[in-house]
């Protein structure tokens, strides 16, 4: 016991004393969770788009005005030709143009048919989407008014309600998700590094010749960091609950032993990858190609699993991180009990076992 | 015996690095592992201190044997690195005690062994050991891996890089350690320590070339040999690797260590043929060989 003390206050020191990993531990995840929450987000504000009135009549005019006064769109240009809308979008003044035909208002009221281009410039291609949904249901609505009192027989109304996260706040998916990253990435990356520095600086040789055994090693290598990372998730939850206003509806007590459960599973994978590398750049860089990008693309944190090519969805699976964000947004947001998130938490507990199991098997008690 | 070998061998890949080597350390040693970088003299301590396992062979350290109780042995034994290996982020007190906490003990217990050393290096306890000097940095070494009392202390290169003053003094401080009974193994690339040691094997590509007393060692060297100056040394080594007598001929110091094919000869006849090579001042003595020349005799 006064071995792993000894051992363990001794990480302590390492971490302590080496700036850039307590930048890397601590800075990291505050400036992360910020940058998701306040600069990258899904959502269409005040998206700048141009008008081209062919019609200039009451009904065009009262479309625009009325697109210009949602919060979503600005009227930033008026054009008059067609040839002028390459040119406009080609200067990226605008992501969107909306042209009215020529006699729109007549050709809605007598002919009961008029239409409205949207064109959107499509380099990005989901803003793209959202634009002309976003521009399309202002259309309907409009329509859906000005029909108020003409009685038609049939209508299909498709009223839409969005649960768990009614305002559609991009925070509330970037709050698990970056979670997620962060905790594997400091649990895995700083324990295989810091592994892998006593092989490179040749103090593993001297920690073999020494009576301390394998897991007495690892056990002291691992631990600090589980208090670390044990910290970073609640200076993560927190920041999330006070900046954001991320609701906690779910057992904060159940989260704690969830996050607790990615931890371990994240920190054996960090002694898996450094049984396998011999220096601090081969495991950082294992880590980084092989687990953040896989973790940051395939887990469902960014791009929804359902809509990727059934390989890939395959492949999610064996990704730890992608069952911690089901457990996390199902916690978080949902408010869901242990009983929903039985099998993601198994899988969880069967990964780590399995990790824990090959790096024991393929730990050397030797040099080579 | 404290340390026994018999027919080790290891190679790696393709490169042998040790083969077929024995040889005995008796207890309260002081032995030496003498040979050039690529000898095979770290090669044969890791295998020692249980860290790789021979091809061929056994070998028995503290009366354990490497391959099957080599939890005994990293128990009972120090061993400090060729490199230097320590934690260079850590203070000189913090390295200490940490190895100390490893392998059961405290400074204080153990305090009696290292005293020699470490008061030493005490003043500068609160520096990182990463900001020591070559010197201090070996003493610190030395005593982390004395820290435990080890029964046998494996040494590797434990002088390369440190200057000559605290090189002299390291291998006094090895001379009152073995007198508290430690049997000690150290290998170095410099012959001039090899005459501190009780006994020393000449390593070289793997093979053991000769063991024996460093007094004793020199005698197997099998020819007279000459110390020869002139005023150009440069013309004089050629002048001499080009005469049709010589055996072997090495730069030593300010000297050129010279031995001559023929059994008995007349030094003057060296001289002349120097002095027809345009040499002045040439100068022939007889001298004892050292273990340096005995080691390049018997590598030849």
């Amino acid at each position: 016991m006064k071995r792993f003390v000894g051992f363990v206050r001794k990480e302590f020191y390492h971490i302590y004393r080496d700036k850039r990993s307590l930048f890397i531990l601590f800075g990291m995840p505050i400036v992360q969770i910020l940058l998701f929450g306040f600069a990258i987000s899904n959502e269409i504000n005040n998206v700048d788009i141009a008008i081209l009135d062919q019609a200039n009549d009451v009904t065009s005019k009262e479309i625009i005005n009325k697109i210009a006064a949602s919060k979503h769109f600005s009227v930033v240009d008026v054009i008059h030709q067609e040839s002028s809308i390459e040119n406009i979008f080609k200067k990226g003044k605008v992501k969107a143009v909306l042209q009215f035909e020529n006699n729109f208002g007549n050709n809605l009221v007598k002919e009961n048919n008029a239409s409205v281009q949207i064109l959107t410039d499509a380099t990005d291609p989901n803003m793209a989407s959202a634009i002309s949904n976003y521009i399309a249901s202002i259309l309907q609505n409009y329509q859906q008014e000005s029909n108020k009192n003409v009685s038609i027989d049939y209508q299909i109304v498709a009223r839409s309600r969005m649960v768990y996260n009614s305002e559609l706040k991009s925070v509330y998916m970037f709050v698990p998700g970056v979670m997620t990253v962060i905790l594997m990435l400091v649990s895995a990356m700083m324990t295989s590094i810091s592994i892998t520095r006593e092989k490179e600086q040749g103090t593993m040789e001297i920690l073999l010749v020494s009576p301390l055994k394998p897991f007495q090693v690892i056990i002291g290598k691992v631990f600090p960091y589980i208090f670390l990372s044990v910290i970073n998730a609640i200076i993560i939850v927190l920041l999330s609950i006070f900046v954001f206003n991320v609701p906690v509806e779910g057992s904060i007590f159940l989260l704690a032993i969830e996050s607790v459960l990615f931890i371990i599973t994240s920190l054996a994978l960090g002694i898996l990858i450094s049984t396998i590398s011999a220096t601090q750049q081969t495991a950082m860089m294992i880590s980084l190609m092989g687990l953040m990008l896989p973790t940051i693309l395939l887990s469902g944190f960014i791009f929804p699993i359902s809509s990727m090519p059934v390989p890939l969805q395959v492949i999610s699976n064996i990704i730890p991180a992608k069952w911690f964000i089901i457990i996390v947004k199902g916690i978080m947001l949902k408010g869901i009990g242990i009983g929903y998130i039985l099998k993601e938490t198994l899988i969880l507990f069967i990964m780590t076992l399995l990790f824990i199991g090959i790096s024991v098997k393929k730990y050397k008690i030797r040099l080579e | 015996m404290s340390i026994s070998i018999s027919n080790i061998s290891k190679s790696y890949g393709e490169v042998t690095a040790l083969s077929n080597i024995s040889f005995d350390v008796k207890p309260g040693e002081l032995f030496g592992l003498i040979g050039p970088d690529g000898a095979g003299k770290t090669t044969l301590f890791r295998i020692l201190t249980t860290l790789l396992i021979a091809d061929e062979g056994q070998a028995m350290v503290a009366d354990y044997d490497v391959l099957n109780d080599y939890r005994s042995i990293r128990k009972s034994v120090g061993y400090m690195p060729g490199r230097f290996s320590l934690y260079q982020d850590l203070t000189v007190e913090e390295n200490l005690n940490f190895f100390a906490t490893i392998f059961g003990t405290t400074i204080e217990e153990n305090y009696d062994l290292i005293k020699d050393i470490y008061v030493q290096i005490e003043p500068f306890k609160n520096r990182r050991a990463g900001k020591l000097s070559g010197g201090m940095k070996q003493k610190l070494a030395l005593s982390c891996a004395l820290i435990h009392k080890p029964k046998v202390l494996f040494l590797d290169e434990p002088t390369t890089g440190v200057d000559p003053v605290s090189r002299k003094e390291f291998w006094e401080m090895l001379k009152r350690l073995q007198k508290t009974g430690i049997t000690i193994l150290v290998s170095t690339p410099y012959m001039d320590e090899a005459a501190l040691c009780d006994r020393i094997a000449l390593i070289q590509d793997g093979k053991i070339l000769e063991i024996d007393k460093p007094e004793a060692i020199v005698k197997h060297f099998p020819k007279s040999l000459y110390n020869i100056s002139a005023d150009d040394m440069y013309n004089l080594f050629v002048s001499l690797t080009n005469y049709e007598h010589t055996y072997s001929v090495f730069p030593f110091g300010e000297f050129v260590h010279y031995t001559d094919k023929r059994d008995l000869i007349d030094t003057a006849i060296v001289a002349t043929y120097l002095e027809e090579q345009g040499l002045t001042d040439v100068q022939i003595a007889k001298t004892q060989p050292t273990i340096e020349d005995t080691f390049m005799e018997l590598a030849k």
